[in-house]
């Protein structure tokens, strides 16, 4: 009879661990940024039909990194989880703290329990009244859920991006000035080395508090080209 | 996979319609929305719609009736279905407020999984299998049947679409009401329609429409001057739906009853078409 070689719990995990940060790291990145009237996400992607930003609800939105078949399974059941709960109570009833609480509860049962963990990076935004009742949710592979304030950067080259950030965001910065510090920031570090990226390889969205309901909106084209070059 | 937590197994699986997500999510709450329990109960009234250039109008009356009794005077009946279309609801009014909502997540889902809207047939036609699946309601006199407008981008136009209770759909051209008023106000509608008309002409011409509903038919109710409640009126063209605002509304329901008082039974029709007050 054979036995199977023994694997210590903390190696499985490690192992699983890397594995999904490696296949993170191959992506593209994305950046999320609030500013003055809302929230910002950019993401370095050439697709017009395969997005990584997402609206889930009428102030909530959704970002990831990934596996695309992944991140858009969680994305889909976003949606339901949302409409439903809207359906059920009330409108208002919908959160991104319940969503990222069931996205944190899928992820992390998933990477304890499958074969493979899913090897998406995701992020829940919520926008709210004013800039401190805005909300941004980071998760991670493993379930992990962060509560971040100002800035977030996910993907290939988070960690240079974010610094750069970092130095860069402000409160109250506008619309137009965000978008090109997101923009800077992925040419910069995104690729291989500095670069400029055109209203074409780019995905934006924003989070509008101004807006009566649905809060998203794509930013796309003509608007798109006219915020990124003029002013 | 197995998932002792998170969220279910069914919330990944493929799909776009939250109808189908809901019925297997929780088929209790799917019955409860398509099979109440009948009792005597509000019902809504008259509904109009008519087409103008670009677009098309959709107004209802404020009344509910439970028997004799009017039920509330304030009641809204023409909703907002998405950004393109709206629903305007005669007949039982819990189902039909309840089969609205339905609707519209149905279409608000459909549009942020598939990352596009429904064609306006397509719409139509999935309020027509909502209303097909309340027809045992609608055996024990508990019937919900909506008008449905909105904008066609494919053809630059407003459409109306009309049911029954079974679930049939017709499209209308020009105009078309609905509810118990509706005989009245589409006499009204045809002796006033105009083809080629203007948004505001169509606004005109719904709320004469409505008045004239109101004053043969016992469960509509007319404008009401003291409490200042007046039609829900709903205009959606190419720049998507829009709800006329009260002050708006105030200026054409003064002119009409202004003309009622010189003439109660409304403009006359001349010979030569057209209509003059």
């Amino acid at each position: 009879m054979s036995m199977p070689f023994y694997v210590s719990p903390e190696q499985i995990i490690k192992d699983k661990a890397d594995y999904a940060r490696k296949g993170i790291a191959r992506g593209r990145s994305v950046v999320v940024a609030q500013y003055d009237e809302g929230i910002l996400f950019v993401a370095e992607n050439p697709s017009r039909a395969l997005h990584k930003i997402s609206e889930i609800y009428d102030k909530i939105a959704f970002a990831a990194v990934g596996k695309y078949n992944e991140f858009e399974n969680l994305r889909v059941a976003g949606v339901r989880y949302a409409d439903l709960r809207g359906f059920s109570y009330d409108r208002a009833d919908v959160t991104s703290r319940g969503l990222a609480n069931a996205y944190a509860q899928t992820l992390g049962t998933v990477f304890t329990e499958a074969q493979k963990p899913y090897e998406v990076e995701i992020i829940v935004a919520e926008v709210g009244e004013d800039e401190a009742s805005d909300q941004l949710y980071r998760l991670t592979f493993d379930g992990s859920v962060g509560d971040e304030h100002g800035f977030l950067a996910m993907g290939g080259a988070a960690e240079a991006i974010s610094a750069e950030l970092h130095e860069q965001w402000r409160p109250d910065l506008t619309l137009h000035e965000a978008l090109r510090m997101a923009v800077a920031a992925l040419a910069e570090h995104g690729g291989q080395g500095p670069r400029t990226l055109e209203e074409k390889q780019l995905e934006v969205a924003i989070l509008d508090r101004t807006r009566p309901r649905r809060a998203f909106r794509r930013l796309v084209g003509q608007e798109l080209a006219g915020l990124l070059n003029g002013g | 996979m197995t998932q002792a937590s998170g969220l279910p197994a069914h919330f990944l699986r493929p799909g776009s319609s939250f109808v189908d997500f809901l019925a297997e999510h929780d088929p209790n709450m799917f019955d409860r929305v398509r099979h109440a329990q009948p009792v005597d109960v509000p019902h809504g009234t008259t509904i109009v719609a008519s087409q103008f250039v670009g677009g098309v109008v959709m107004a209802g009356d404020r009344r509910a009736t439970m028997g004799n009794v009017i039920a509330q005077r304030d009641i809204e009946k023409v909703y907002p279905a998405d950004e393109f279309s709206v629903v305007g609801i005669a007949g039982t009014a819990g189902l039909a407020v309840e089969m609205v909502r339905l609707f519209q997540t149905e279409l608000e889902h459909f549009e942020k999984i598939e990352g596009t809207s429904l064609s306006l047939e397509g719409k139509a036609n999935r309020l027509a299998s909502f209303i097909r699946g309340n027809l045992g309601m609608a055996f024990q006199g508990l019937a919900v049947v909506p008008l449905f407008a909105g904008y066609d981008s494919t053809r630059d136009t407003g459409r109306i679409f009309s049911y029954d209770v079974t679930g049939g759909r017709y499209e209308e051209h020009d105009y078309h009401a609905v509810g118990s008023g509706s005989p009245f106000a589409r006499g009204s509608l045809k002796k006033l329609y105009r083809g080629e008309q203007s948004g505001t002409d169509a606004v005109r011409v719904c709320l004469q429409a409505l008045y004239d509903a109101a004053d043969d038919d016992s469960a509509t109710g007319g404008p009401d001057l003291t409490r200042g409640i007046f039609p829900v009126v709903y205009t959606v063209d190419t720049s998507g739906v829009r709800r006329l605002p009260e002050d708006e509304l105030q200026i054409l329901v003064d002119e009409i009853v202004a003309q009622r008082y010189r003439r109660p039974d409304g403009p006359v029709a001349d010979e030569a078409g057209g209509a003059r007050s």
